[in-house]
Parts: C-alpha cells; sequence; structure tokens
C-alpha cells in the first residue's frame, strides 16, 4: 500500500532529457519594467535581489533564507523553487539558513509561514535573477531577449558566472516576476528526496548539539527545582574542585559549572546540585482544578467575530472542552554553542528566531546588537518555543565568562521537560442549536488561554535572564491578534452559520511557563468545534461529513473532505460494536493548508483502551513544491496528534513540575500507532503556497474524538483522552 | 509417608472426585443486573486481580491465553468472556460460584489450582454474586482455550483430587470477634479475594500450602514474593500507611517500586475502593507485628548506609560504580534521575538472587501509556561474568548478608527466558 | 587508560572508566551518530550494538566494554556507502528532523541480525523502546520492511 499520491499535474515536456535544463527564452514571460506594488513574500522586507540569491564568478550558486530547518523539510523545498526558477540542477545549489551575519531577517521560522514568506520571496527572486541574467546576456551578445536559450547554466553558451562576471545582482525586486508556467516544471512538484537526509543517517555532524570547535568547554548550568525558586545557599568548592572542572560562574543565582569533559561537566553538575539549598516559592495551581480557575482568572474579552445575533430558547446544546499543558518535549533536549571574542559573540542555537534572539542576548549582555551573531545549526524536532533560546542564551552569558574559549551547554533530560515553556491549558465552551432544516442556526463559542507566545524578544523572555544579579522581567504578555490569532487560532469556524459569536477570554496571569506549541490555540479549537460539529449533526440527525459539506462555500475546502471521506470509504463503513469512525477538518488559520481526517478505531471497555485503525487524510497546501514533504508533515502530524490527544498532561503538584522525564510524562510509542495512515493530495499550481506543518494536528483530534464517541455512545471532552477516562466514563 | 505415595493411596480411594456438571445456561443480559452490582464487581475484580491472569499480552480482556509459568509446567489461563462457545457464556451463577468456591468446573472437572480457588473459597456470597455481575457483563470475545503444557505426571487431571483432600480447605471466611472490623476486612481481602499467599507462602513439591509457614515467602513466575510476617526480610519494616501507599501506587518513599508480579497488582489495587487497600494494608502490618529491636537496629544501619558513600573494591564494585551509582546513590529525592539506594531493597536481602536479576536484567517500566518512575535494563549490557560480580557486589554491600548460592542457575534460567 | 574495539577500531581512551559509553563516543571518539537523548535509558536516541545486542549507550559505562565488539551507526556504513538499513531509511525518506534515526537505524539492525524477516507485529513490539518525537513511526516501520526485503 503507498499512501502517497501526490496527484501529479500533466506535464508537457518539451524539454529533451538533459535539457531539463534548457528554457527558451521566448517562451518566459518577460520582466516587465518598474511596477508599483507590493512586493511578494519577504522580498517585502528585504527587497534586494542579491540578498536571497547570488551566483559566483566560480559558478556556485548560493540561495539564503532566514528560515531555518527544523526538519520540516524546507531546505529541500526552497531549494527546488530556486532551481526551478534559475532552470540549474538542484545540486547546484547551496542553501545558507538564519544567520544574522549572512540571510535576510525573516524573523521566527513559526506558524507554517516559511513557503509563504521565504519560498514566495526564492520564488521571485529566482525567476527575476533568471531574467537579469537573460538582459545581461541580450546586452553582451547584441541578441534579442526571444533568441535567447538557457541550457547547462548558461544563456546562449555564455555561463551565469560570466554573465554575472564579479557584480552581484545588487537590483532591487520588482512587485511582478516571469515566474516559469507550472505546466512546465521539472523540480517544483516533484517528490526530490531530502538533501539533508543521507547526512543525518550517517552520522556527520550537523545537529548543533554535534558542534565541535577547538578549545570547546562544557557547561552545565544549575537550575532551580521550580519556578521563582531563590537560591538561599551553595557551597560549590567541593565541585569546583572536581576532575576536569575550569570554572564556577555565577551572576546572581545563574550558575553554571564548565569543565574540559562533557561527562566531567554532567557528573559535577550533579555534585553542585546537591549542594544548592533553595527557598522554593512556586505556588501551582491544584492541576485538578485549573478548568475552574481559568475562568476566574483576569482576563480580556474580545469578541474576535459575529454575524447575525445569537439567540436563547429552546434546542440549545452545550458543551465544554478542555486541553491540558502540553510539552513540546523534543527528544534531543536543547543545546548551544557560544564563543566571546574580541567583544564580539557568537551564538550557534537551534532557536527558530536568530534575529530576534540576537536582539535579546544583545539586550541580556549589554552588547551592542552588532557585535552578537547568532547562527541556526539544527536541532530536534523543536514543533515551536521550547528550552532552545534559553541554552542560547544559557552559553552567552558563560561564554562571556571565559573570553576565547567556545562553550557547549547541553541540558539535561530534567531541564527540558521542566523548564521549556509548555502549550497552555484551554478551556472552552460551545452553545448551538440546528435549526428544522438541518442546518445550524447558532453557534457560539468561546475559549479561555493564556498566551501561547513569550519568544524573545524581549531578554526578560529568557529564563537565564530571569536568575541573573540585574534581572529581566519577562514583559506582560499581549495576544496575537487575528486573523491569525493565538490561543483564539481557529476558532472562528470557516463554517458558514445563520448566526455566530466567537469570543476570546485572554489570560495573561500564567501559573505555568507557557509560549507556542505547534498550531498555538488551533489543535484545541478545532478539536472542540468539530467535536462539537458532531454533537450538532447528531442533532440534525445528519452525517458528520455531509453535515459538514452543508456548511462550507469554500469549494477547496469541499475537495479536501470529499476526498478523504471517499478514500476513507466513509459511506460503505459498516458499524462494529465497539468500533467507531470519525471525522475532522480545518483550514489552518483559516488562510493555510486545508486538512480532512477520517479515522476508526475500536475501544477496549475493560482497559479504556483506544486502539487506532486506519488514519485517511486530504490536504491542499495550494502549489506543492514538494509533494513527499507534505505527506511527511502530514503522516507526522497526525501522529503526534494522536500522541497529545491520547496521551498528555504536563504533571505538576503545588509548587513543582513533576513530569521530568519521559516517565513522567509518557508518549505514543510504536504499540500505541495507528494501524495505518494515508495521506493524499490535492495539488493547485499556481496558487498561492500554504503552510502545512500545523495543519494535521486539530483535525486529528476532532476525528479520534467524534470516533471514539461514536465507538462508545459516550461523548469524552477533556484532553488528553486516555484509557482511565475512557473507562470512567463507560464505567463498569 | 512419602508425599507420591499418600497420594496414590488417596487417589485410589476416591477415583471418581470429579462432581456432576451443572446445566449450562446462557448469562443473563446485562440490563438483568443492577449497574450497582456490576461496579461493585468490578472493584472486586481488582482486587482478585482477574484480568492480569485472563488477559494475553495484547489480547483483548479476559479471553484468556496468557501463559503462567510454574515448576509443573505452563498454565494457560481460560476464557471467561460471556462467549457461549470458547468462554463462559453458558455458566450460571451456580457453576460460577461452585468454580470459586470449590475449584470445580461447569462440567463438573477439577480445576487446577493454577485457579487459585484455595483462596477464593473464601469469598462471601454477596461478593461472588457481584463478581459474577461483572463478569458476565464483559464484552464476548470468541478464542479457544489453549491446553495447558505439563509436565506428566501433572497433566492429568485425575491428581486433583487428591491433592484437594491434602490441601484444599473449603469454606467462607470467619471473622475473628477479637479484632476490629477493618483488621477483619483487610484479613479476608488478603486471605481471600487478593489470594496473596499464592505467591508469598512458602509450597512444598506438590504445590500444596506450608500452612504452618503462611506468609513466610514463595514464589511466583520465577520472582521471589518475600516474607509478610514477622521474617519479612525488607530492610525498613512496612508501616501500614507505607503499604497503602505502595499497594495504590506501587511506590512507597523509603522502599523499592512495585516489579515483576507485583507490578500488574498494584495497578490493579489503584482501581480498587480505597477503605479496602487501606484495609489490607493494616492487616498486612499486623501480620508483620511490631518490629524487634534487632530488626529496629538493623533498620538505622540500612538507613545511615544510604546516606553514606563509602565503597569496597573489586570487579563488581567497578561495575556499580559506572552501571548503578549515578542514580542510585543519588537517592529519589534527587529527580527523576535519582533512584532508591540499594541499601533499602528488599531484592538484596531475600534467600534468592531471582529479584535482583530480574530487575536488574529486564529493567523496570511503568505501564503502558501512564506516567511513572522506570528503570532501563541491562540485559544485553552486561555479560554473565559481569552480572555474577556485580549481583556478588550488591549483595555483600547492600544486602549485608551471606552469598547467594543460586546466581548461576537463576541467571541461566532468565537468559532462557529471554531467548 | 581504557581499550575499546568500536566499529573493529582499537581505541584508547583516557577517561573515568565511569564514563557511559555515549560520552566517550561522542565527546572523546567525536562519533555522531549515538544522540543524547535523555540520558536515562528511556528514549533510545543513544542505541548501539554491542556484541550485535542493542544497548543504551546512555547507562553502560565503559568500564564494562573491554573486550566487547561496539558497533555504531558509523559502523553501518559510510555515507559514500551507506549500509542496508541506512539506505532503505533513505529511500523511505524516513526522517523528520532525523534525531531519533541513527537509534531507530541501530535498533532495527539489531532486530534484523537475529529475526531476518519480522513481522509487522514484531518490529512494532521491538521498536518500542525508542521515541520518535515527529511521529515519523510509519516511515521508520516501511524503512525496516524494506531493509528486510533486500538481500
Amino acid at each position: 500500500m503507498n499512501p502517497r499520491s501526490a496527484r501529479g499535474m500533466n506535464r508537457r515536456r518539451f524539454i529533451a532529457r538533459s535539457g531539463a535544463l534548457v528554457v527558451s527564452f521566448s517562451l518566459l514571460p518577460r520582466l516587465a519594467g518598474a511596477q508599483a506594488g507590493k512586493l511578494p513574500g519577504s522580498l517585502s522586507k528585504e527587497p534586494m535581489l542579491d540578498a536571497w540569491i547570488r551566483v559566483g564568478a566560480d559558478g556556485r550558486i548560493t540561495v539564503f533564507t532566514g528560515k531555518a530547518e527544523l526538519g520540516q523539510g524546507i531546505k529541500t523545498a526552497l531549494i527546488q523553487v530556486a532551481a526551478e526558477e534559475l532552470v540549474v540542477e538542484p545540486s547546484r545549489i547551496e542553501l545558507v539558513t538564519a544567520d544574522t551575519s549572512r540571510t535576510p531577517d525573516e524573523q521566527y521560522t513559526s506558524g507554517s509561514q516559511s513557503m509563504q514568506e521565504s519560498g514566495t520571496a526564492i520564488l521571485h527572486a529566482a525567476a527575476q535573477t533568471r531574467a537579469a541574467l537573460a538582459e545581461l546576456a541580450a546586452k553582451r551578445l547584441g541578441v534579442p531577449l526571444d533568441k535567447l536559450t538557457i541550457r547547462d547554466e548558461a544563456v546562449n553558451g555564455v555561463p551565469y558566472a560570466e554573465l554575472v562576471a564579479g557584480q552581484t545582482l545588487h537590483v532591487r525586486a520588482q512587485p511582478q516576476s516571469p515566474l516559469r508556467d507550472p505546466m512546465t516544471r521539472t523540480v517544483m512538484g516533484k517528490p526530490l528526496a531530502r538533501v539533508d537526509i543521507p547526512a543525518k543517517l550517517t552520522g556527520q555532524a550537523i545537529y548543533v548539539q554535534d558542534l565541535r570547535l577547538p578549545g570547546m568547554v562544557h557547561a552545565r548550568v544549575l537550575r532551580p527545582p521550580s519556578y521563582g525558586a531563590r537560591l538561599k545557599a551553595l557551597d560549590s568548592a567541593a565541585a569546583a574542585a572536581m576532575p576536569g572542572v575550569l570554572k564556577v560562574v555565577r551572576d546572581g543565582a545563574f550558575v553554571a559549572l564548565v569543565a574540559e569533559r562533557e561527562y566531567q561537566a554532567v557528573t559535577a553538575a550533579r555534585a553542585l546540585a546537591t549542594a544548592a539549598q533553595w527557598d522554593e516559592q512556586a505556588k501551582l495551581p491544584d492541576s485538578k482544578e485549573i478548568y475552574a480557575l481559568l475562568p476566574k482568572l483576569p482576563s480580556q474579552n474580545t469578541v474576535i467575530h459575529e454575524n447575525g445575533k445569537s439567540a436563547t430558547g429552546a434546542g440549545i446544546i452545550e458543551a465544554e472542552y478542555r486541553r491540558p499543558y502540553q510539552m513540546h518535549a523534543s527528544i534531543g533536549p536543547s543545546c548551544a554553542v557560544a564563543l566571546y571574542r574580541d567583544e564580539a559573540l557568537t551564538v550557534w542555537t537551534h532557536g527558530q528566531g536568530v534575529y530576534p534572539l540576537r536582539e535579546a542576548i544583545a539586550e541580556m549582555t549589554g552588547m551592542p546588537k552588532e557585535r552578537v551573531r547568532c547562527v541556526h545549526m539544527e536541532g530536534s524536532g523543536c514543533y515551536g518555543h521550547n528550552g532552545a533560546d534559553d541554552a542560547a542564551a544559557d552559553a552567552a552569558l558563560v561564554a562571556r565568562a571565559l573570553p576565547g574559549r567556545p562553550v557547549r551547554v547541553q541540558w539535561m533530560r530534567e531541564d527540558e521537560h521542566g523548564w521549556e515553556p509548555y502549550g497552555p491549558a484551554m478551556l472552552s465552551k460551545a452553545r448551538g442549536r440546528v435549526s428544522a432544516d438541518g442546518t445550524v442556526e447558532d453557534f457560539q463559542y468561546e475559549l479561555w488561554s493564556n498566551s501561547h507566545s513569550t519568544r524573545p524578544g524581549p531578554a526578560g523572555a529568557l529564563a537565564a535572564a530571569w536568575q541573573l544579579e540585574k534581572p529581566f522581567a519577562p514583559p506582560p504578555p499581549r495576544p496575537i491578534p487575528q486573523p491569525t490569532g493565538g490561543g483564539d487560532r481557529n476558532a472562528i469556524p470557516l463554517y458558514r452559520f445563520a448566526n455566530s459569536r466567537v469570543v476570546h477570554h485572554f489570560i495573561p496571569e500564567m501559573p505555568l511557563r507557557v509560549s507556542a506549541l505547534r498550531g498555538l490555540g488551533a489543535y484545541m479549537n478545532i478539536f472542540s468545534i468539530e467535536s462539537f460539529m458532531d454533537e450538532l449533526a447528531a442533532a440534525a440527525r445528519a452525517d458528520p461529513v455531509e453535515f459538514r459539506l452543508r456548511h462550507l462555500q469554500d469549494p477547496r475546502a469541499q475537495a479536501v473532505v470529499r476526498t478523504a471521506a471517499e478514500r476513507f470509504g466513509w459511506q460503505a463503513w459498516k458499524k462494529q460494536p465497539g468500533r467507531g469512525r470519525g471525522f475532522g477538518f480545518a483550514r489552518y488559520k483559516n488562510l493555510a493548508a486545508y486538512t480532512a481526517v477520517a479515522c476508526e478505531v475500536e475501544v477496549e471497555r475493560d482497559s479504556g483502551r483506544v486502539r487506532v485503525g486506519r488514519v485517511v487524510a486530504a490536504n491542499d497546501s495550494g502549489d506543492i513544491v514538494n509533494p513527499d514533504g507534505i505527506v511527511n508533515q502530514i503522516e507526522g502530524g497526525i501522529v503526534q496528534s494522536t500522541s497529545w490527544t491520547l496521551h498528555e498532561a504536563v504533571a505538576f503538584d503545588r509548587t513543582r513540575i513533576t513530569s521530568r522525564d519521559w516517565g513522567g510524562y509518557p508518549i505514543l510509542r510504536f504499540p500505541d500507532l495507528p494501524e495505518s495512515v494515508e495521506v493524499h493530495l490535492v495539488n493547485r499550481p499556481g496558487q498561492p503556497f500554504l503552510g502545512t506543518g500545523e495543519a494535521a494536528q486539530g483535525p486529528t483530534a476532532g476525528a479520534l474524538g467524534n470516533a471514539i464517541a461514536d465507538a462508545t455512545g459516550v461523548r469524552l471532552r477533556e484532553l488528553p483522552i486516555t484509557a482511565a477516562r475512557v473507562r470512567q466514563a463507560l464505567g463498569a | 509417608m512419602r508425599p507420591l505415595a499418600l497420594i496414590a493411596i488417596v487417589s485410589a480411594v476416591c477415583a471418581a472426585c470429579a462432581a456432576d456438571p451443572v446445566a449450562p445456561e446462557a448469562v443473563p443480559a446485562r440490563s438483568s443486573f443492577d449497574p450497582g452490582l456490576i461496579a461493585k464487581g468490578a472493584q472486586l475484580a481488582a482486587i482478585g486481580n482477574c484480568q492480569v491472569c485472563h488477559t494475553a499480552e495484547g489480547g483483548r480482556s479476559f479471553a484468556g491465553g496468557r501463559p503462567i509459568e510454574t515448576p509443573y509446567g505452563a498454565f494457560y489461563a481460560p476464557n471467561i468472556t460471556p462467549d457461549s462457545e470458547t468462554g463462559i457464556g453458558r455458566w450460571s451463577e451456580v457453576a460460577f460460584a461452585r468454580a470459586l468456591r470449590e475449584g470445580v468446573d461447569r462440567e463438573g472437572r477439577n480445576l487446577y489450582p493454577a485457579f487459585p480457588y484455595e483462596y477464593y473459597t473464601r469469598l462471601a456470597d454477596e461478593d461472588i454474586r457481584a463478581l459474577y455481575a461483572y463478569v458476565a457483563t464483559r464484552e464476548p470475545v470468541r478464542a479457544p482455550n489453549r491446553p495447558h503444557e505439563l509436565r506428566a505426571p501433572f497433566n492429568s487431571r485425575s491428581l486433583i483430587g487428591p491433592w484437594k483432600a491434602l490441601y484444599f480447605e473449603r469454606g467462607a471466611f470467619q471473622p475473628d470477634p477479637a479484632r476490629n472490623a477493618q483488621w477483619n476486612r483487610g484479613a479476608y481481602l488478603v486471605n481471600g479475594l487478593g489470594h496473596c499467599g499464592a505467591c508469598h507462602t512458602p509450597r512444598n513439591a506438590l504445590g500444596g500450602e506450608k500452612k504452618d509457614e503462611r506468609f513466610g515467602g514463595g514464589v511466583a513466575e520465577g520472582w521471589h514474593g518475600p516474607a509478610l510476617d514477622a521474617r519479612s526480610p525488607a530492610p525498613l519494616p512496612w508501616t501500614a500507611e507505607q503499604l497503602y501507599k505502595y499497594l495504590r501506587t506501587g511506590l512507597d518513599d523509603v522502599h523499592a517500586i512495585a516489579a515483576g508480579p507485583m507490578e500488574p497488582v498494584v495497578r490493579n489495587l489503584a482501581r480498587a475502593p480505597e477503605e479496602d487497600v487501606r484495609a489490607m494494608a493494616a492487616y498486612l502490618e499486623a501480620l508483620a507485628g511490631p518490629p524487634s529491636a534487632e530488626r529496629r537496629k538493623k533498620a538505622d544501619a540500612a538507613l545511615s548506609q544510604a546516606k553514606g558513600a563509602s565503597r569496597a573494591n573489586g570487579r563488581g564494585a567497578e561495575i556499580y560504580a559506572g552501571t548503578c551509582a549515578a542514580c542510585h546513590d543519588r537517592g529519589r529525592e534527587a529527580g527523576s534521575g535519582g533512584a532508591l539506594p540499594l541499601t533499602l531493597g528488599t531484592a538484596m536481602t531475600i534467600p534468592t538472587s531471582s529479584n535482583l536479576l530480574r530487575i536488574t536484567l529486564e529493567g523496570i517500566a511503568p505501564p503502558e501509556g501512564e506516567p511513572g518512575r522506570s528503570m532501563p535494563g541491562f540485559a544485553d549490557a552486561l555479560t554473565d561474568g559481569q552480572v555474577k560480580d556485580l549481583a556478588a557486589y550488591v549483595r555483600s554491600e547492600f544486602g549485608r548478608a551471606a552469598a547467594w548460592t543460586d546466581v548461576d542457575e537463576e541467571l541461566k534460567k532468565i537468559r532462557e527466558e529471554r531467548r | 587508560m581504557i581499550s575499546l574495539d568500536v566499529n573493529g577500531k582499537t581505541q584508547e581512551l583516557d577517561a573515568d572508566p565511569a564514563t557511559p559509553l555515549l560520552y566517550a563516543l561522542r565527546d572523546h571518539l567525536q562519533l555522531n551518530g549515538a544522540k543524547f537523548g535523555c540520558g536515562l535509558g528511556q528514549c533510545g536516541a543513544c542505541t548501539v550494538l554491542v556484541d550485535g545486542r542493542a544497548v543504551f549507550s546512555c547507562v553502560t559505562p565503559i568500564s564494562t566494554l573491554a573486550g566487547r565488539r561496539i558497533t555504531t551507526l558509523e559502523g553501518l556504513g559510510t555515507p559514500e556507502k551507506p549500509g542496508r538499513v541506512q539506505r532503505a531509511f533513505i529511500a523511505e525518506q524516513a526522517a523528520q528532523c532525523g534525531y531519533c534515526i541513527p537509534g531507530m537505524i541501530m535498533q532495527a539492525q539489531a532486530l534484523l541480525e537475529r529475526t531476518p524477516h519480522p513481522t509487522s507485529a514484531e518490529i512494532r513490539k521491538h521498536m518500542s523502546g525508542n521515541l520518535c518525537r515527529c511521529g515519523t513511526h510509519m516511515r521508520i516501520l516501511r524503512a525496516v520492511e524494506r531493509a528486510a526485503r533486500e538481500p
């Protein structure tokens, strides 16, 4: 069974085999003269072509992106985009990612915006670069443009490198580009093998965790046992005297131990931890009462959507949904390397935003921004704002205390689990009614949530900065405005209802440290809304899929819904005792990719265990650059969401986080996997790129919740839907 | 007279020891049972641990198929779902009660005492009724029973009759009026439904309880069930509060975490009524009695050693220092990377090396999907020679007792099982 | 000095005998395959082979490894000539961030050396000690099945 059915388009290949790189200019659109209008994608922030594309005199083509490879395959996709428009082999391109010294500032690699922002910029920059090369050739050869042909990186025999001849194409981009006809593509839309995979699977030094510099030393930071704990006493003499220990760095309550060898740092750090005495102050809420607490906390309340008039009256259905704190729980704890030399600081980090991080570190250390360089190196999947920026801050502080020596800080598992900012606990309430004609007459939705972003930015976002002699306080959180949203992301359904109203209760007070976890509020809001859609469908005595189609006007939404249902075999599915099927749909942010998921489950009454059977998804991400990359992201999102939905919740007592390792925060393991996962793609060549990386999680949760309800006849609304909760709900 | 000869005589005497069949009768529908009774049955089943033996690994609940290894061979627990063909779907309550009280199946055949009816016989009538309500309303699963794989002569049911005559005392539990209600409840559960003696009481070669050594320590699936009475080998004596915590969560602050067969037991007891588990804990504390002066001295020594760090030298010590010390020297308070100092662990003080070896090789994993403490296994990281050196070291250093004599044998057994 | 046989080569290490193999491999020998995931034997990112058996290198001290055959990811193949399991993972594009994959490859190698044609259920069970956070599991299973099919 091959689940990758990238619906290929009909390629008219008038290009010979070796001439995959042959394009005649007579068939290309012309670059128009000077134009007015907004520049596409990130070109609007960085308009110079050679900030994105450089053709070297040696023929090497370098493409720059301000985005970072997080494991989502963006490097490969961006190379494909550039290769297509430049008419070169992908292997000829070197891609430089997020580096404050070398690449454009594209802020964070987050929100599934890399293709929309960077992909679009590179698409246009490459097309305009190709056009500029053509102009240069025309001028040089005295030949009209429509008599030019590109073959093997040369225009009418003159290599790109020669055309460029030492000058960079330091020209401003135009709003319109002579983009190649999607029907003629040979690179974009193909499942090109990921450029980074072979090196990772053969042990080459790719991750920041693998970085080794001459003279590098190893550091470990002494972390408090709980939020706000005060360091009462610390006699570091014994630890400092242990083999290999070079220094104990102290700045206020920020304490780090540095040793020659990594294991020396580990053992000495343990001794240091034993010698520390803390005054613990944290008063965490009762984790069993968190959903009663959230609506009581002060909140900023915003009606983010209203149409028509919400009514009261008979037939109203109400439901409340709950989502606990959940973790990124990156498989590789955060790590960074920093070097402070000649009053300049370089930090190698896997943080998602090297430019904002650089600002934060500059502020924290009091250094001028221009003297701080942040370079992205890959880490393990981060899924949002995890400990990466904090590890970078740790390394920066320690490096400043040991000028000239590269310092490596590796967070331990307990550090990452205990100190990463979590996805916030959320509460939602839905009320609605169906009318006699079987459509939703009234839909009201409100949600309560903390901020979903406390990223650096400011130095006060960095955990190390809270411990300094002159500490930085976290700034007051602010909600991310619609249409993107934070906690309210996807709180406004794509469905068209006669009357509807959506309220966002933004809670500034954060009992636990929280920030962006993949999908932000979308995961929970889609779970809630999709669960509620089924409850409304039941009231209308309608099939869940058909009911959704009734309320969707967008043909692309309808297409993914129909595709998923058809491929799953929704119509023909036969109900058996203990088994159920469920459906979930959303358009991420109502702006990005469309995803529909259908699944079946079997629920074991006595153990409460949910076994997931077939999962079938359909996705529309606009113009597909790499179909396998999209399938990989959707498959991964489905499995990750299954883990969140059935297993995950951060545990804490009244003082401390108690989920400090995998034993304390179980996630899905191989035996819990669905039986199979299929992903079907709908390609829209020529349409804008739509972000995919966070598109599957919400619909999967909806589908699972609905399938479990179908299987058991009982509706479970509190995440995670653990075996214990299912057992309790079903009774003996 | 030697046991086998006795058996032969008794066997000749009661040739037809089997009973009459009970007529087949479809189990009643769920709607005919009071939901409260089913719920009560669920709680009792949690104490009785029925689901553990009657469910195969990865299999459907109560559908049988799990092998239970004994010195007599492997028993395969039957399907007790109410499937009419392959389960107990045609067992009336009378047949069910007889199985628990008498150890006889619906057709009148003797059941092997691997099914612990010598304990279940103590159940009160209303509890049997509740258990029936629970068992009869489980999801029916079609799964034919797997025949036992027993060594001769144990593969003949005709031996069971004589065995019963010698070792089986029928009859419901009789409370002791001299004791309070909680003690009696605990005694009822521990000696009956909980069937703790099945693993914690020594048996003779024919599998009969050594009645005068009740709770003196036993064997279950290769693991040693330590003595629960005054002979308890636990370095620190158990209080009722500690026992309650352990039975409910598998973890108490100053004792080792539940391992091996105790893991599923504590997982099920987490679902039992709180007052029942407290009663069991109270009974067990009373069973061990107040610790003697000598025992208290040993406990103090164990506690102070837990804080110290002096070590002997040698190969075993070096293996311990590299493999175990990083976690076990730090103590649990150190967080997820810290574990119980071995001086407090019963595995080091019991007469056999089996538990220590099993834990070292297999590790301890929390129940699937549930949070808990875990320990990695070292079966492939350590060679046999290294395991033996390590075992000898921890026994002498932390068990403070004479060397085990069964390490080679137990290690061989475990390696065979893992093959 | 401690002597270790790593991928068929004898390596002399000046390290505390209690040093877990993971740190010896990464910090002393610059072998990047085995990864630090937890240091507690819970995630499998550090999986290597010792005498052909999968072992968590983060809880295995080098003092116990004298005279034993250690195989790391680097011992299965090179970037120019990846080994059978590596080839299968690359062909299936079985990676997202890729951090857990070396451990998965080693675990799969151990399985296939003992059970050349494992069933799907056997693979799932065998791999259960290794965690993946990106959700690449389905591809990992396909990669193991693919490797099993190759001669």
